[in-house]
C-alpha cells in the first residue's frame, strides 16, 4: 500500500466522521496556536525590552558612587555616596588615559516641579553638560542644546522632553518661553525629539535638562557640588568592557585606592543590564512555551482517545481488510497516517490561527508586546504536532494491526 | 490444488480443551465445485477458516496450490489470502464507506498491484453484471447486488480458489439462485470453488458434497449436476 493510498484512506476515514475529526483537530489547533502565540509574545517582550535598553545607549556605562556608610558602618541606599566630582568626569573623558571612552558626562538631579502659566507638571530633573545628547542618545526636535558656555556660566536655560511639552504647553511653541523650575525661572532653549519607548521602564520623554552648575546653584540646594552619576560613552558596544577597565583604573588612581574591592564607586554597563534582561525574558519565553506545550500534549491525548474509538468502531473493516490480504503494516500505516494527518492538519490550521491571533490580539490588548513569530518556532510546532500524531497514534494503530482476522470479522 | 492431511484444531476455553476438528483429510482437485455441509457445531466454520488461511491448524498439513500453509508467518498468510483465495462471506463484508468499484479494487491495493487497477476492477464488476453500479455505495445496493460485488472482489486477483461461506445465508430465494448460478458459471469457466452451507438445495449446485459431524468427515460423495432441475 502506497503512502498516497494511505492518505486517501485517511481523508476518507476522517471525512466520514466530520464532527469528531474536527473536534479532535481543534485540540491540536489550540495547542499549536497557543505555542506560536505565546512564544511570539515572549519574543516580542524580549525584543521590546532590548530595544528600550538599547535606546538608552548600548555603549553606555554608568558610574555610581558607592553606598554611603553612616555611623557604625551602616550601609545607606545604593549610590548615596558623594565621592564623584566634575574633575573625575574630565579625567575619564581624557582620551590619553582611556582610549575606549568617547566622552563622559556628569549627572545630578531629582524630581522638579515645573510651571508655565497656569499649567504645572512634576518631572525628572537632570543637571549635566553639553555632551548629554550624544551620550544618552537624545535628538533635538527644535532649538538647541546647552552649550559649554551655559555650563561654565551656570545659565538658567533648560531643554525639555516631549511629555513636558505636552503637559505644559498646549500647542504653544516652547522655545524661548520662560518656565519655572522649583520656582526659579529658566528659559527653554531646546526640545528633545520623542524617544518613543513607553511602558515598562521610566518614561524617557518626561525630563528637563539644565546645566549641572545651574542645578547645583539654584535647584539642588544644600546637597553640595557632587555628581550623582557619570555616564560614559564607550566607542562601541564591544568596547564597553575595555572602557569599564579604563574608567576603573582612572577612578581608583584619582581616589587613591589600591584595592579594587574597596572602590568607592560602581560601574554598570548597559551590556550587563541587557544580558540580565535577555536572560529574564528568555526564561519568560520558555515558560510561556512550556505552558502552551502542555495544551499540545492534551491535544495529543485527545487524538489517541479518538483513534482508539475509531479502531474499535472499524474492527470489522480491519478484519475484512486482513481477510483480503492486508498485512500488519498496511493496517498500521493506515491508522498512523490517519492520526498524523489529523494532527498535521490541526497543526497547520493552528499555525494560521496563531498568526491571525498575533495580529489581532495586540489591537485588542494594547499593553501586550507585539508578538514576534519566529519561523523556527512555527516549523517546530508543526513538526511536533505531526510527531504527536505519530506518537499518540502508535498505540491505537498497533492495536488495530494486531487484531486477528477471524475475531475481527466476527465483531459486531 | 488443496490437500488437507490429518488436520486437527483444538480451541482452549480456559482449562478445557475443545476439539473442533479431529483429523480431517481431504483433497480438492483444480476446477472442482465442492460443498462442505454440516449442522452448526460440526466444525465447518473452523474448517472454512483453516482453508481460508484465517487460522492455522493445531496439527496436520495443509497444502494450497503448492504452498505448505501450516508453516507460514502472519504476513505470508496475508499474501496467500490476497493472491490465492477469494472470499465470499455470508454478510457480504463490503467496506461501507467505499464505492462498489473501490471495494473490488481493494485486494489489488494490498497486492501492491497498481497496474490498471481500476480497469481490472471494472472488468471484474462487468463479469458479475454490475458495471452500471460501480460508483454506488454498498448501502445503495440490494443484498444480491452486494453479494455480487463481493464475488467480483473475490475474483479480481484471479485466485486459485473461491471460498464461499454461506453466500446465500442473508439472501432471498431469487437472489440466492442468482448467486449460485454465478458461482456455477465461474466453476464452468474452470474456477475451483469451495462452498460452505447447511442448506441442501444450495449444496445441490456442487459436484461433490462433503458432510461434517462433530469434527470428522462422515460422508464424501459426488453427485450428478442437480442444477439442471433448479433451472
Amino acid at each position: 500500500m502506497s503512502i498516497l493510498e494511505g492518505l486517501r484512506l485517511a481523508v476518507n476515514g476522517l471525512l466520514s466522521n466530520r464532527l469528531r475529526s474536527g473536534l479532535t483537530m481543534l485540540g491540536i489547533l489550540i495547542g499549536v496556536s497557543a505555542v506560536i502565540l505565546l512564544v511570539g509574545v515572549g519574543n516580542g517582550a524580549s525584543v521590546a525590552v532590548q530595544q528600550q535598553i538599547q535606546s538608552l545607549g548600548s555603549n553606555l556605562l554608568t558610574v555610581f558612587p558607592s553606598n554611603a556608610r553612616g555611623a557604625g558602618g551602616v550601609q545607606q541606599g545604593f549610590g548615596t555616596g558623594s565621592t564623584l566630582t566634575l574633575d573625575d568626569v574630565k579625567a575619564i573623558a581624557n582620551r590619553q588615559s582611556s582610549p575606549d571612552v568617547v566622552t563622559a558626562i556628569p549627572s545630578a538631579g531629582g524630581r522638579a516641579q515645573l510651571t508655565f502659566g497656569n499649567q504645572n507638571w512634576n518631572s525628572s530633573l537632570t543637571g549635566t553638560t553639553q555632551d548629554f545628547p550624544s551620550v544618552r542618545n537624545y535628538q533635538l526636535a527644535s532649538g538647541q542644546f546647552l552649550t559649554a558656555a551655559d555650563v561654565d556660566a551656570s545659565s538658567k536655560v533648560a531643554v525639555i522632553g516631549q511629555t513636558v511639552v505636552t503637559n505644559l504647553f498646549s500647542g504653544q511653541d516652547p522655545i524661548g518661553q520662560l518656565i519655572k523650575i522649583n520656582r526659579q525661572s529658566f528659559r527653554v532653549v531646546g526640545v528633545f525629539a520623542e524617544k518613543g519607548s513607553s511602558g515598562g521602564f521610566n518614561n524617557q520623554d518626561d525630563l528637563v535638562v539644565v546645566p549641572i552648575t545651574s542645578a547645583w546653584n539654584y535647584l539642588l540646594g544644600g546637597r553640595g557640588r557632587n555628581v550623582q552619576q557619570i555616564y560614559v560613552e564607550a566607542t562601541s558596544a564591544q568596547a564597553t568592557s575595555a572602557a569599564t577597565t579604563e574608567v576603573t583604573e582612572v577612578l581608583l588612581d584619582r581616589h587613591h585606592i589600591s584595592d579594587p574591592t574597596q572602590a568607592d564607586f560602581q560601574i554598570l554597563s548597559q551590556q550587563d543590564v541587557l544580558n540580565s534582561a535577555s536572560q529574564t525574558t528568555g526564561v519568560l519565553t520558555l515558560m510561556l512555551g512550556a505552558i502552551a506545550g502542555i495544551s499540545l500534549v492534551v491535544g495529543g491525548i485527545g487524538i489517541m482517545n479518538i483513534m482508539l474509538v475509531t479502531v474499535t468502531e472499524r474492527t470489522r473493516e480491519i478484519g475484512i481488510r486482513k481477510a483480503i490480504g492486508a498485512r500488519r503494516r498496511d493496517i498500521l500505516m493506515q491508522f498512523l497516517i490517519e492520526s498524523m494527518f489529523l494532527a498535521g492538519l490541526g497543526g497547520a490550521l493552528g499555525i494560521l490561527v496563531g498568526f491571525g491571533l498575533s495580529r489581532i490580539l495586540p489591537l485588542a490588548v494594547s499593553s501586550l508586546p507585539t508578538p514576534i513569530i519566529s519561523m523556527p518556532s512555527v516549523f517546530m510546532a508543526f513538526g511536533i504536532s505531526v510527531g504527536i500524531g505519530l506518537f499518540f497514534g502508535l498505540y491505537p494503530a498497533n492495536r488495530a494491526a494486531r487484531l486477528r482476522p477471524i475475531e475481527a470479522l466476527r465483531y459486531e | 490444488m488443496i490437500t488437507l492431511e490429518g488436520i486437527t484444531k483444538v480451541y482452549r476455553a480456559g482449562e478445557v480443551e475443545v476439539p473442533a476438528l479431529k483429523g480431517i483429510s481431504l483433497h480438492i482437485p483444480e476446477g472442482e465445485f465442492i460443498a462442505i455441509m454440516g449442522p452448526s457445531g460440526s466444525g465447518k466454520s473452523t474448517l472454512m477458516n483453516l482453508i481460508g488461511c484465517l487460522d492455522q491448524p493445531s496439527e496436520g498439513r495443509y497444502i494450497l496450490d503448492g504452498y505448505d500453509v501450516s508453516v507460514l508467518t502472519d504476513d505470508q498468510l496475508a499474501w496467500i489470502r490476497n493472491r490465492k483465495i477469494g472470499f465470499v462471506f455470508q454478510s457480504f463484508n463490503l467496506i461501507p464507506r467505499a464505492s462498489a468499484v473501490h471495494n473490488v479494487e481493494m485486494p489489488l491495493i494490498y497486492a501492491g498491484d497498481s497496474l490498471q487497477r481500476h480497469e481490472r476492477a471494472m472488468a471484474a464488476l462487468e463479469s458479475v453484471g454490475l458495471l452500471d453500479r460501480a460508483s454506488h455505495l454498498p448501502n445503495e445496493l440490494s443484498g444480491g447486488q452486494q453479494q455480487r460485488v463481493a464475488v467480483a472482489r473475490a475474483l479480481v486477483t484471479d485466485p486459485a480458489i473461491l471460498l464461499a461461506d454461506e453466500p446465500t445465508g442473508n439472501l432471498d430465494t431469487e437472489s440466492s439462485l442468482e448467486i449460485m448460478k454465478l458461482l456455477r458459471d465461474l466453476n464452468q469457466q474452470g474456477r475451483t470453488i469451495v462452498l460452505i452451507t447447511h442448506e441442501a438445495d444450495i449444496a445441490a449446485f456442487a459436484q461433490r458434497v462433503v458432510r461434517l459431524r462433530d469434527g470428522v468427515i462422515v460422508s464424501d460423495e459426488r453427485q450428478a449436476l442437480a442444477t439442471e432441475m433448479v433451472r
